[in-house]
């Protein structure tokens, strides 16, 4: 991690004109990325894999919780206050927490993306089924639909937008998020960007990682969007 | 992993480390570090609000460019912070401060901005028309009308912008700059896993201690009728299944 330690000493004496600034240095090289493809496309797995794992993970641990706050208002208070807490914790700080405990390894990075994921579901989440009609449930009820029945058929697809919101959103920021696992050496296309940093500020790298994490977060992005008009076919038929 | 040893000591180091009072008085200690961290994050919310309020109130006002609104809004959350930190290190602005507010006060618009267009959109076009119908000016309409009712929105705004602003200070450590995540940085550096707590600790601290600090300060200056803070979210408002606000501020 040389990266850290190159220059901060500098500070702000960017007057300074140094050798390599004279060099040409583009903002974009194609050259670049087919010379590394390979690199980039193994930190492009990573972030994608880490990605899906937390957002994965944490809807796992968001549906259950938002299922139990929602059934008793003093569970709702402190499950949303922690969420509060634990969304205001700095990324750099929360992986710097976990870091100790599981080490320099890909865990420690999505045992905090999952948090913050976590985080942004569960308030989807509760947001969503407690938007689901109080009458309806009770119809669903008297009409003989035990509560697995009750969610599978009346609670899930009526939260399903603000579902689906809330996968989006926490995708999206989870992509972003990926980066400062450079910390730990496991930040997926962030690592272009603190290499090419470290590299005499090389543009043509960090640029090819930033690019890159945006274009994920929108490809991302998109797909959600089109899962959600196929699971919400009836939304489609109500529009036209 | 490396010299860290167990939780237990270096959590122990981290509280000896922040119970030296030299630690934080000594130049370039915890005290220096926090003062950079705070006139970063003030100046680029500052800078911020002046270019968003302005922005959003033309905009609400005028009920135009909703469109531009969310795709900025939903845009940013794309963009890492690491990748416009570095970006504008290696700019002309060279890394340090200078580049840190840049990049910082470049996240802080679109939650401000945001918050600022919902805030005047929806003021009701009735009470907008009485108050004219009383004779108020556009500036009174604006000043009296407008204004107060959009100011929960537009706090919220910029309380989301601040808290991000100087959450997001930390990361700055990565590239070079100032700021309590030097500790962090140099913790792990030197794989003194107690300084990195410490440093961890104050800045979760910090940030924490700016949301609940804003979320009073909103309370206070909000007129009208005042909800104590903290409360939870009411039914009222989730009712209708609408996602909660989120970091970039309103669902849309």
């Amino acid at each position: 991690m040389a990266l850290l330690s190159v220059r901060p000493l500098l500070g702000a004496a960017s007057d300074v004109v140094l050798a390599v600034d004279e060099a040409p240095n583009p903002w974009f090289d194609p050259s670049y990325v087919s010379d590394n493809w390979d690199t980039i496309l193994g930190h492009l797995r990573e972030h994608v894999w880490l990605t899906v794992a937390a957002v994965a993970l944490g809807a796992l641990i968001a549906l259950p919780s938002a299922l139990l706050a929602r059934r008793s208002r003093w569970l709702a208070g402190p499950v949303l206050g922690l969420s509060t807490v634990v969304y205001t914790i700095p990324s750099l700080a929360m992986f710097a927490f976990i870091l100790p405990v599981t080490g320099l390894s890909a865990t420690t990075v999505l045992v905090g993306l999952t948090a913050y994921s976590l985080v942004i579901l569960v308030r989807n989440f509760l947001a969503g089924l407690r938007g689901v009609p109080d009458d309806v449930r009770e119809a669903a009820r008297g009409m003989g639909l035990g509560s697995l029945q009750l969610f599978l058929k009346v609670d899930l697809p009526l939260a399903l937008p603000a579902f689906m919101a809330g996968l989006r959103v926490a995708t999206v920021s989870t992509v972003a998020l990926v980066t400062v696992g450079v910390l730990v050496g496991h930040g997926g296309l962030g690592q272009l960007i603190t290499g090419g940093f470290a590299a005499n500020e090389y543009r043509a790298e960090i640029v090819t990682g930033a690019l890159g994490c945006v274009l994920l977060a929108l490809v991302a992005d998109l797909l959600l969007a089109g899962l959600e008009r196929v699971l919400t076919p009836w939304a489609r038929a109500g529009r036209s | 992993m490396g010299a860290g040893g167990p939780v237990v000591n270096d959590l122990q180091r981290a509280f000896q480390y922040l119970n030296d009072p030299f630690n934080w008085t000594r130049r370039g200690g915890i005290l220096d570090l926090l003062h950079d961290h705070l006139v970063v994050s003030a100046v680029a919310v500052l800078a911020a609000m002046v270019v968003a309020l302005p922005l959003g109130v033309v905009l609400g006002r005028a009920r135009r460019g909703s469109g531009a609104v969310v795709v900025l809004s939903n845009v940013s959350r794309a963009i890492p912070t690491l990748a416009l930190l570095t970006v504008f290190a290696v700019t002309p602005v060279g890394f340090g401060d200078r580049a840190t507010m840049i990049a910082l006060a470049v996240f802080a618009i679109p939650p401000i901005l945001t918050n600022t267009f919902v805030g005047f959109r929806g003021v009701d076009a009735d009470v907008r028309e009485a108050a004219r119908a009383m004779g108020m000016s556009g500036g009174q309409l604006l000043r009296r009308v407008e204004a107060p009712l959009a100011a929960p929105l537009v706090l919220t705004g910029i309380r989301t912008a601040a808290v991000q602003v100087v959450a997001t200070a930390t990361l700055a450590a990565l590239v070079g700059g100032s700021g309590l995540g030097r500790l962090i940085n140099l913790g792990f550096g030197q794989r003194d896993y107690g300084v990195m707590y410490a440093g961890a600790f104050l800045v979760a601290a910090l940030a924490l201690l700016t949301e609940l600090l804003l979320v009073v300060a909103s309370w206070a200056v909000t007129p009208g009728q005042r909800r104590l803070p903290f409360r939870p979210v009411t039914r009222a408002s989730v009712e209708r299944g609408q996602p909660e606000p989120t970091a970039s501020g309103v669902p849309l």
